[in-house]
């Protein structure tokens, strides 16, 4: 066999989705992106229809002049950077690390 | 001769001013792109900046090609006048970024190369799908860029004090404005674009940084305080014959979008367009190429989601504090040359006086340049790329040939979007930034995600979802109140608004997922790409044979 052979592509990329290490990173990846992507989603348009639909209750006053409406909406604010830093933080420690193991299994150290 | 008079001393500041600090900015940016433009000498240069930007410095960019003047004027004004309601707007367009990091920017930019079809078309039938991904990269960027060249009108009106009636006077203006902007595209690619957007965002973010703070000095650090005074200092606004009381309702939701059932039901379509569109827009996608790694394009959706977040809070402090230490208030902001589009402006006068309002001019002025410049270049790449060179050329294209016509196509659109802006002056073209997130939302994102996590996804799904999100998009608008049957409406005078919403998310979106299933279910008889597929998947999450940095060490 040439080694153009062996590092022919396409069997490298079905071998490597194949192999379980793959197949271990891709489902980390999707069971953190996908229930956070429908949570922050749910989240939102919870706050939308709120907005929408209870006016009253969000001009309820807090604190001085500011109302419900404001913190949710700040909420939202706070929510949107605390699942951005969660993120890079799960990315960091749980895929990068496999994600570049396999990579140099393909392409070879770099 | 008179009335013009009286219409400009109805303005404030000096336009004199406002032009020397735009030409100061005009002046900087011309060099700084002269210097990185002499670099350029791959396609890869030319549409990708060869992916030499840091992840940092491309989320400034990002956040400078995402705040646009809608963006920096609209919401400001939006809440100075509305109140709470231009606050929701805000939201939408940032939490939007969410899917953009979670879903879209690191998978992107390990599978594509320049464009989005690049994505779309990995394990479909090329030029099928190329053709519609530029079909709808070029309708997207179209509507935006018209957004933003009739934009500039508005912003001429207020800040040069060319009346809307002079038409050569402000002709001239765009005119100026696109010449501009097709001279950064030509000379500096996309690392000279890139750069403006940086050296834009710093300034729009100092600026808006600066005022904020002196909002908030005045009211000692209370913003309790400052909503009270907006709520004092703006009871009401007359426009016409109607007449809004806003006051303590400034404070709460439903003055913009609260008024009827239909009402309601058009902002969710709203939120939901906005939300969904902005990891769908080609020309923020395009920017995740201008990076060596998929960790890179992570850092800079992170960093492009603090700067935006930091921004829209400043601008929610803009927009109550205009309400509350512009004389006047709401009702004089609303009237002003520019109308709402005012506020910044004016706040930026009542604060600092001509000076600051002549930074601030300039850095709208900069902001549409900057925005516009982008938009160029991610159509004329899209053109160049998917069209030119994979479906006319079939691929045998040389990557000189290809830049050759991206460069041309740039020049073509930069004409084309002068002339539209021109004639789009002053029209009520607001719904178009609207359409373009709902289209990006309804025709974009769906395939994107479709060809990224669903494994049976084929030609035909990939062309229903595309298409039928066009489409149905269209077709709703053309036939809502936006387009007709309402004074406020871009027809006047006709009335075929079958369809009751202003927003055709909540029909479209769910639409093309659907369609995009629907399709797949219909082509199930082309071979699986097997191959393809394991290479697409592979590659998306781990980077193996990913484009790297190309100019840099070769």
């Amino acid at each position: 066999m040439s080694t153009i052979e062996e590092r022919s592509v396409g069997t490298d990329y079905e071998q490597v989705q194949d192999s379980l290490e793959f197949a271990d990173l891709r489902r980390r990846l999707r069971r953190f992106v996908f229930p956070m992507s429908v949570a922050f989603l749910v989240w939102y348009l919870a706050y939308v229809l709120l907005a929408s639909y209870a006016p009253a209750f969000m001009s309820v006053k807090v604190l001085g002049n500011i109302n419900i409406g404001l913190v949710i909406g700040l909420l939202q604010f706070v929510t949107t950077f605390m699942i951005t830093t969660i993120y890079v933080r799960f990315a960091n420690r749980n895929l990068d690390p496999a994600a570049e193991r396999i990579r140099e299994q393909i392409e070879g150290p770099r | 001769m008179k009335v013009l008079l009286a219409q400009a001393a109805a303005g404030v500041g000096s336009p004199r001013l406002n032009i020397a600090f735009f030409a100061g900015f005009m002046v900087i940016t011309l060099v700084v792109v002269l210097l990185v433009g002499r670099t350029n000498r791959t396609a890869s240069d030319y549409y990708a900046a060869g992916r030499s930007f840091t992840g940092p410095q491309n989320g400034v960019a990002i956040a400078g090609d995402y705040l646009s003047a809608a963006s920096f004027l609209g919401i400001a004004g939006l809440i100075a006048t509305s109140g709470y309601d231009g606050f929701l707007y805000s939201i939408g367009f940032l939490v939007a970024w969410l899917v953009a990091l979670l879903l879209v920017a690191e998978l992107l930019r390990n599978t594509g190369k320049f464009t989005m079809g690049d994505v779309l078309a990995f394990r479909m039938r090329q030029r099928p799908v190329r053709a519609a991904a530029a079909t709808s990269t070029l309708i997207v960027s179209f509507f935006y860029l018209l957004a933003q060249m009739a934009g500039a009108g508005a912003l001429i009106a207020l800040l040069l004090q060319i009346p809307n009636s002079n038409v050569v006077g402000q002709g001239i203006v765009i005119a100026v404005v696109g010449v501009l902007m097709i001279t950064y595209v030509l000379v500096g690619g996309m690392k000279g674009t890139t750069w403006v957007q940086i050296i834009k965002a710093g300034l729009l973010l100092l600026g808006a940084a600066v005022m904020t703070a002196w909002v908030v000095g005045r009211f000692g650090f209370n913003v309790s305080a400052l909503l009270g005074q907006a709520v004092i200092n703006s009871p009401q606004k007359v426009s016409g014959t109607t007449t809004t009381v806003l006051g303590e309702r400034l404070l709460g939701p439903g003055l913009q979008y609260g008024s009827s059932a239909t009402a309601k039901i058009d902002f969710i379509s709203l939120g939901l367009a906005l939300v969904l569109g902005t990891a769908g827009l080609p020309h923020i996608l395009m920017r995740f190429y201008t990076v060596p790694t998929a960790k890179q394009a992570r850092s800079s959706v992170v960093w492009a989601i603090w700067l935006i977040g930091v921004f829209y809070l400043f601008s929610l402090v803009l927009g109550y504090g205009a309400a509350a230490l512009v004389p006047g208030g709401a009702q004089r902001i609303g009237t002003a040359p520019g109308g709402t589009n005012s506020a910044a402006p004016l706040l930026a006068f009542e604060l600092g006086g001509e000076v600051l309002l002549g930074l601030i001019s300039a850095v709208a002025f900069a902001t549409i340049l900057a925005v516009v410049a982008g938009l160029t270049i991610t159509a004329s790449a899209s053109f160049a790329h998917d069209v030119y060179a994979s479906m006319l050329k079939k691929g045998r294209a040389t990557p000189d040939e290809e830049v050759r016509v991206a460069r041309r196509t740039a020049a073509v659109i930069g004409f084309v979007a002068i002339a539209a802006g021109i004639l789009a002056r002053n029209q009520n073209v607001a719904f178009l930034v609207a359409l373009a997130f709902a289209v990006a939302a309804s025709a974009n994102l769906p395939t994107i995600l479709y060809s990224l996590f669903w494994r049976p996804f084929n030609t035909m799904g990939a062309l229903f979802s595309i298409y039928g999100g066009l489409v149905t998009c269209v077709v709703l608008i053309v036939f809502s109140p936006a387009v007709s049957g309402k004074p406020t409406s871009m027809l006047r005078g006709v009335d075929f608004a079958i369809f009751p919403l202003s927003n055709p998310g909540l029909v479209s979106i769910p639409a093309s997922f659907l369609l995009g299933a629907i399709g797949t279910y219909v082509g199930r008889k082309e071979r699986f790409n097997r191959e393809k597929y394991a290479e697409m998947e592979v590659r998306s999450l781990t980077g193996a044979g990913a484009e790297r940095t190309v100019s840099q060490g070769q």
